[in-house]
């Protein structure tokens, strides 16, 4: 015990801890420059560029995501303009068709009624034609009927041309007084 | 020395309670090591234990740092990963946070050095058959601080000027009138004489002491284990495993707080003139 503690003191004589030894000293800085050059000289500047890119590969791919999400939006605004244009241009379409048809159909219908009064037209100017023809020819057949058979009755022939005409037409206007009578009549 | 140069461990291993021999208390002596080469007595070179741990602790934070980072990957493996993220905690945690980006880049590779460097040197502490942590002998935190010094004081006269580094480490600020002489002789006592000292044994008492309890408690347990004491030796020997795994706690809380005062002195040298 008794040594112990004059060694102790012995030690703290030539030892003091707070004193460092020089040797020391330089084996301890020696080992710091050795990490401190190995870190600084290769492996950080290593590891920052690696760092550095990743963090390049996240943004960039954020940033190419965010383009895409633009060209996708920028396609879907695109796709649903050339839609509405279409709808519209359908519709139009659509409504230029029907206009059309129902313009043909008036035009049909015009053309149809045209022709229909020019038939009934033609028809009417036929059938007035007809009756008087058929009323002329009637009327000479008649004259010519009256007329004999006035001959065979009176017995004296009317060869006499302005008195048969005459005669005649004396006796026509008797009928057609009678039948505007009748008519009025009627 | 004292010891026999045969002697290894840091104690006697034959000595036990009630065998007559004393407790073999731990002391300045278990912080001195017979050279391994060379003569410490006289003032040539030598070579001992702190000294191999000291390379060895290089050659595995480089060994490391090389396995993780000598080719980087944008995808990291989970080595470069957890190199990574010792490496952002203190270049964001620290320097980014004290110094900030633009003028805290160029530090960044110093005090990622000086944070692994300091680690690994505390954590020999507890690796088994080392069992030393090399911060524990003045002579590394000395270095360690002498290095950060030497740069505080010439950015300090870079940035500042001759007159202005006068006005920076004493804190020179008309506003205080009277005192103004006292505050100056104080603050230039403190900043360029004192602040290196304790930034050293900061470090350097930290780990004497939590080694100095560890061997208290790995002494006790072994020379303990006789007749009764075996009881006390169990006690003991609980202790020595609570006390390392806060000794691996102190080893990290010490090297941070190393880099930290170190940003903390560097922003003072950077920071203008108020």
């Amino acid at each position: 015990m008794n040594s112990a503690l004059v060694f102790l003191a012995a030690e703290g004589e030539k030892e003091n801890p707070l004193i460092p030894p020089w040797p020391e000293v330089v084996i301890g800085l020696i080992a710091f420059v050795i990490v401190f050059g190995f870190l600084a000289k290769k492996l950080l500047p290593n590891i920052n560029k690696v760092l550095e890119e990743r963090r390049e590969a996240i943004e960039g791919g954020i940033e190419k995501a965010e383009a895409a999400q633009t060209e996708a939006q920028s396609v879907l605004e695109q796709y649903k303009a050339q839609l509405a244009e279409a709808r519209h241009e359908a519709a139009r379409l659509r409504q230029e068709a029907q206009e059309q048809g129902a313009a043909l159909i008036a035009e049909m219908r015009a053309e149809g009624q045209r022709q229909r009064e020019e038939i009934i037209a033609a028809g009417h100017a036929q059938i007035e034609a007809d009756r008087k023809a058929a009323a002329s020819a009637l009327r000479q057949d008649v004259g010519k009927l009256a007329t004999e058979l006035a001959g065979k009755l009176v017995g004296e022939s009317l060869q006499d041309h302005a008195r048969q005409s005459r005669v005649i037409d004396r006796f026509l206007d008797e009928l057609d007084g009678k039948a505007s009578t009748a008519e009025a009549a009627r | 020395m004292s010891a026999d140069p045969t002697q290894v461990l840091a104690f006697e291993t034959d000595c036990h309670i009630f065998d007559g021999c004393g407790f073999p208390a731990p002391g300045l002596h278990s912080f001195l090591f017979e050279p391994l080469a060379g003569n410490a007595d006289g003032n040539g070179f030598y070579f001992n234990k702190p000294m191999l741990l000291a390379l060895l602790g290089s050659v595995i934070i480089v060994g490391f740092f090389w396995a993780a980072f000598a080719r980087p990957k944008v995808v990291p493996g989970k080595l470069q990963m957890i190199a990574e993220s010792g490496y952002d905690f203190i270049r964001r945690g620290v320097v980014y946070e004290t110094l900030g980006k633009r003028e805290g880049e160029k530090y960044v590779p110093l005090i990622v050095t000086l944070f692994f460097f300091i680690w690994m040197m505390n954590l020999w502490s507890i690796i088994p058959v080392a069992q030393f942590p090399v911060t524990s002998i003045i002579a590394y935190p000395a270095g360690l601080a002498a290095i950060v010094y030497i740069l505080w004081v010439s950015l300090t006269f870079k940035r500042h000027g001759f007159v202005g580094f006068f006005k920076n480490v004493t804190g020179y600020d008309k506003s205080l009138g009277a005192v103004l002489p006292l505050a100056m002789l104080i603050e230039f006592f403190s900043n360029l004489i004192v602040r290196p000292f304790t930034h050293a044994v900061r470090l350097f008492a930290n780990m004497f002491a939590g080694h100095t309890l560890l061997l208290l408690f790995t002494i006790a347990s072994w020379y303990l284990l006789n007749g009764i004491g075996i009881a006390y030796a169990g006690v003991s020997f609980v202790m020595t495993i609570i006390m390392t795994a806060f000794e691996l706690f102190i080893q990290a809380v010490q090297a941070y707080v190393f880099v930290l005062l170190t940003c903390t002195y560097i922003q003072g040298a950077l920071a203008e003139h108020h």
